[in-house]
C-alpha cells in the first residue's frame, strides 16, 4: 500500500521586487505552478540550476513559507491547518547553510536537544544520551558535545545539523545540499546513514542537490527543475538513463567526473540565465535549448505523460510531428 | 619562465583552546606561480581555510601564526604592519570563500559594496567605478547587470551572490585569488560555468589560482597542481596528473575509493568510505596522522612524524613510510589507479 505523505498541488510563490528605480515592484515568481506527490519511504531529489525556486518549495514544504497560491498537504492535511509543535514533528530541515543554521551562542549540545526541548520531551534525563548517539551516528566525535558551532569547521557543523534534525525522529526529512559541505569520505557515510534511517524508520525524503552523484545514488525519483517549474519527474534510473528534457541532458553533461585529461565542460547554455522577473516568453528554457523549434518561443509547454513520470517540452507533446514523437 | 606570485614556507598555525593547544596546520609548504592553479583537498577540519585564512592575516585574533617564509611577489608578508596587510587585501590578494555571505554586507546594495572596495584602494570616481562593476558583473554572466547593482544580496540566489563574490574580487585586478569552497553550494550547470570562468578570467588576468575544495571531480578538472591535507598537514603533492593517475599517500587512494563515478560506480550499491574520523588536533602526537585509519598501517607509523618524501616522478611527493612501488602496488588492489 502506497502512502502520499506530500501532496504539493499547482503551488506558486511570488515575491514583489524592485524592478530598478521609479519602476515600482514586479512579481518574480519564484516557484509556478508545482504539482508533486510524494510517497512514504521515497527520496525524491530537486535539482535544477540556482535560482530555480528548489530553497522556496522547500521552505513552503516546511511550512516556513506560504505559497502565494495552491496548496500543500503533508500526510493528507494541509500544511496551513498544522500546529507549530505537530509540524515539526512531521518534517524537518537539514539546511544548504551550516553556518546562519546554528545559533553562534548556543553550544552544540543544546542545539542538538533544541527539538526535545521545543517539543517539551517527558525525559529530560535522556536528551545528552539521546544527543551523544545522534552524534555518534553522524560521526560527531561526543567531545564536541560542550563546544561551540565557531569551533567546528564546515562539515562538523552540518553534522550538528543532521543530528539536530533527525533526533526527533520525523517522517519527512527536507535536506537542502546536506552533503555538499561535506568531504567525499564522510559524504558516503552520511549518504549510508540516511539510507539506513530511512528503511528502518519508514522516513521520506526530499533532498537538493547539485551533485548528481549523489542524487543518483540515494534517489528514488527526480524531479527538474527550471524557472520555478519542474521540466522532468521521473524514476532516478529513467533519467540518468535517457534523459528527455534538453535541459536534464544538459544538466547531466556537467557532472564533472575526476578525470585530469578532460577540462571543465562547457554546458552550451551560455551563461545567461534568465532574468526571472522577465523570464522568456513560450517554454521559459526556450533562448538556452539546443534543440529549440518554432513554437518553442510562443506556447508554453504543458506536462506530457511518460511511462515513468512527466516531461515538459514540445518534442514530446502528443500533438508534435510523428518523427519527434517516434523518437 | 615562471614567476612565482605566493610562496608559503612552513606554515603553522596554533590556537589556544579549553584543554591545551590545537595545531590546526603543521608545517605546511608550497607556491603558486603567475596563471597557475593549485588546488588544496582533504577532509573536513585539515585546515585548509586556516591555511587560507593565514595567508590573508585574517585568522581569529587568537590564532597563533607562525612561518618561515610568507612572500606575495617577492614582499614579506609575515611581518608587515596591518595598514600594509589591509592594502594588499582585496587589492592584490583577494579571497573568495564557501559561502558568499562572510563577505557580503547585508546591509548594502551589491553597486555600494563594489564601488567602495574600488574607491578604497584606487582614487577613482563614483561613476568609474560603477562602470567597472557592471562591466564584472557582466564578465561573470549576470544579465541585466545595472539593475543588480541596486539590489540586495539577500535578493539574490546562492549562485548569483557566488558570482557577484567574483566580481567583486576582481574589482582591483588581484594577482592571487583563493577562493575557498567557491562552488560547494551551486548546483552543476553553475558549478561548471563558474569554474570555466574562474579558469578563464585567470588566464585572462594572469592570476595564481588557490582553489580549495573536497569535489575531486572539479580538483581533476581545473587543478595544475594538488596538495593533498590530512589532519594538518599536506599529505601528498604533485600535478593533477600525478594525483589522480598514480595515487600514492593511503588516503589520496581512499578518497578516490569513496566517490560514485557515474558510469563506473554501481548505483545503488554502497560507496567506499574511510572509517574512523580525524584525529583530535590538541597537543602533539609524533605519528603519522592517518595511522589510525589507514588500511595499511604498521607498528612502525606510530613511532615519529613522518616527513615527506620524493615520489618516483619529479614534483611529486608524499607522506608514507611506505615505497612508491607498495603504494603503487595498493592502489592497484584498491583500483584507483
Ligand atoms: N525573500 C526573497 N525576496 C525576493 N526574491 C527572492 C526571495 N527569496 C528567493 N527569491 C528569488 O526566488 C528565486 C528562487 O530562489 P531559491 O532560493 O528558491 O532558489 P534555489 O533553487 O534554492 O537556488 P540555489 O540553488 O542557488 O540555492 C530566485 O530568483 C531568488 O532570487
Ligand atoms: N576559531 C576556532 N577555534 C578553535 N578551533 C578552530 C577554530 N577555527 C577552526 N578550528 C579548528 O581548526 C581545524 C581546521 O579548521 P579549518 O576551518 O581550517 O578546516 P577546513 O579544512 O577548512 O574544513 P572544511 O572542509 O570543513 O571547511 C578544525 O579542527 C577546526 O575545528
Ligand atoms: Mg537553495
Ligand atoms: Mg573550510
Amino acid at each position: 500500500m502506497t502512502e502520499t505523505v506530500i501532496r504539493a498541488t499547482d503551488v506558486t510563490r511570488t515575491f514583489m521586487i524592485s524592478a530598478g528605480a521609479f519602476r515600482g515592484k514586479k512579481p518574480l515568481r519564484a516557484v509556478n505552478g508545482i504539482n508533486l506527490e510524494v510517497e512514504r519511504g521515497e527520496v525524491l531529489a530537486l535539482v535544477g540550476e540556482s535560482g530555480c525556486g528548489k530553497t522556496t518549495l522547500a521552505k513552503m514544504l516546511l511550512g516556513l513559507l506560504p505559497p502565494t497560491s495552491g496548496t500543500i498537504e503533508l500526510t493528507g492535511q494541509p500544511v496551513n491547518s498544522i500546529h507549530r509543535l505537530e509540524m515539526a514533528k512531521l518534517v524537518q530541515p537539514v539546511f544548504q547553510d551550516p553556518y546562519s543554521s546554528l545559533n553562534p551562542r548556543k553550544s552544540i549540545g543544546s542545539i542538538i536537544t533544541l527539538p526535545l526541548r521545543v517539543q517539551n520531551d517527558p525525559n529530560p534525563e535522556t536528551w545528552r544520551k539521546r544527543a551523544e548517539e545522534i552524534m555518534e551516528l553522524v560521526g560527531l566525535p561526543s567531545r564536541l558535545f560542550n563546544n561551540y558551532p565557531n569551533q567546528l569547521s564546515g562539515g562538523q557543523r552540518q553534522r550538528v545539523a543532521i543530528a539536530r534534525a533527525l533526533i526527533n525522529r520525523p517522517e519527512v526529512v527536507i535536506c537542502d545540499e546536506p552533503t555538499s559541505a561535506l568531504d567525499v569520505s564522510v559524504q558516503s557515510q552520511i549518504l549510508n546513514l540516511l539510507q539506513d534511517l530511512r528503511k528502518e524508520l519508514n522516513l521520506t525524503y526530499v533532498v537538493i542537490s547539485h551533485n548528481l552523484a549523489v542524487v543518483e545514488h540515494i534517489a528514488t525519483r527526480v524531479a527538474v527543475m527550471y524557472l520555478g517549474r519542474i521540466v522532468e519527474q521521473t524514476e532516478t534510473a529513467t533519467l540518468f538513463d535517457a534523459p528527455e528534457h534538453p535541459y536534464t541532458e544538459a544538466l547531466l553533461k556537467s557532472v564533472l567526473t575526476p578525470d585530469p585529461s578532460l577540462g571543465i565542460p562547457d554546458t552550451q547554455l551560455g551563461a545567461a540565465y534568465p532574468n526571472p522577473v522577465n523570464p522568456p516568453s513560450g517554454c521559459t528554457f526556450h533562448p538556452r535549448c539546443a534543440k529549440v523549434m518554432g513554437q518553442c518561443s510562443e506556447i508554453a509547454p504543458t506536462p506530457t505523460k511518460r511511462p515513468h513520470g512527466h516531461v515538459e517540452c514540445h518534442l514530446y507533446d502528443d500533438t508534435a510531428k510523428p518523427e519527434r514523437a517516434a523518437s | 619562465m615562471s614567476e612565482r606570485i605566493l610562496e608559503v614556507g612552513n606554515l603553522t598555525v596554533d590556537i589556544p583552546v579549553g584543554n591545551g593547544m590545537l595545531h590546526a596546520v603543521q608545517g605546511v609548504s608550497f607556491h603558486v606561480d603567475k596563471g597557475e592553479t593549485l588546488c588544496i583537498v582533504g577532509e573536513s577540519g585539515c585546515g585548509k581555510s586556516l591555511t587560507s585564512l593565514a595567508i590573508m592575516d585574517l585568522l581569529p585574533s587568537k590564532a597563533i601564526r607562525n612561518a618561515n617564509t610568507l612572500e606575495l611577489d617577492g614582499e614579506d608578508i609575515l611581518n608587515v604592519p596591518e595598514r600594509r596587510m589591509s592594502d594588499i587585501r582585496g587589492n592584490t590578494m583577494g579571497m573568495i570563500f564557501q559561502e558568499p555571505m562572510t563577505s557580503l554586507n547585508p546591509a548594502f546594495t551589491i553597486g555600494n559594496q563594489m564601488v567602495e572596495i574600488l574607491k578604497r584602494h584606487r582614487n577613482v570616481s563614483n561613476a568609474e567605478a560603477r562602470d567597472r562593476a557592471i562591466y564584472l558583473l557582466e564578465k561573470v554572466g549576470i544579465t541585466a547587470a545595472a539593475s543588480r547593482l541596486s539590489q540586495y544580496p539577500h535578493q539574490l540566489s546562492g549562485g548569483l551572490r557566488q558570482r557577484v563574490m567574483i566580481a567583486m574580487t576582481l574589482m582591483c585586478g588581484p594577482d592571487l585569488i583563493i577562493a575557498d569552497e567557491p562552488t560547494t553550494a551551486l548546483d552543476v550547470t553553475i558549478q561548471a560555468q563558474i569554474l570555466l570562468l574562474l579558469a578563464e578570467l585567470q588566464r585572462e588576468f594572469e592570476m595564481g589560482l588557490i582553489l580549495i575544495t573536497h569535489d575531486l571531480g572539479v580538483v581533476a578538472r581545473i587543478a595544475d597542481r594538488v596538495a593533498v591535507m590530512y589532519a594538518g598537514e599536506v599529505v601528498e603533492e604533485g600535478t593533477a596528473n600525478q594525483v589522480f593517475n598514480r595515487p600514492t599517500h593511503p588516503y589520496t587512494q581512499g578518497l578516490l575509493e569513496c566517490i560514485p563515478i557515474p558510469g563506473k560506480t554501481e548505483r545503488g550499491k554502497p560507496l567506499g568510505s574511510i572509517p574512523g574520523i580525524v584525529p583530535s588536533l590538541v597537543g602533539r602526537f609524533e605519528a603519522c596522522h592517518f595511522a589510525d585509519r589507514c588500511p595499511f598501517a604498521m607498528d612502525s607509523c606510530t613511532d615519529g612524524n613522518i616527513a615527506l618524501r620524493p615520489a618516483n616522478e619529479a614534483g611529486h611527493a608524499y607522506r608514507c613510510l611506505l615505497s612508491p612501488e607498495q603504494c603503487a602496488a595498493n592502489a592497484k588492489t584498491k583500483g584507483v589507479a
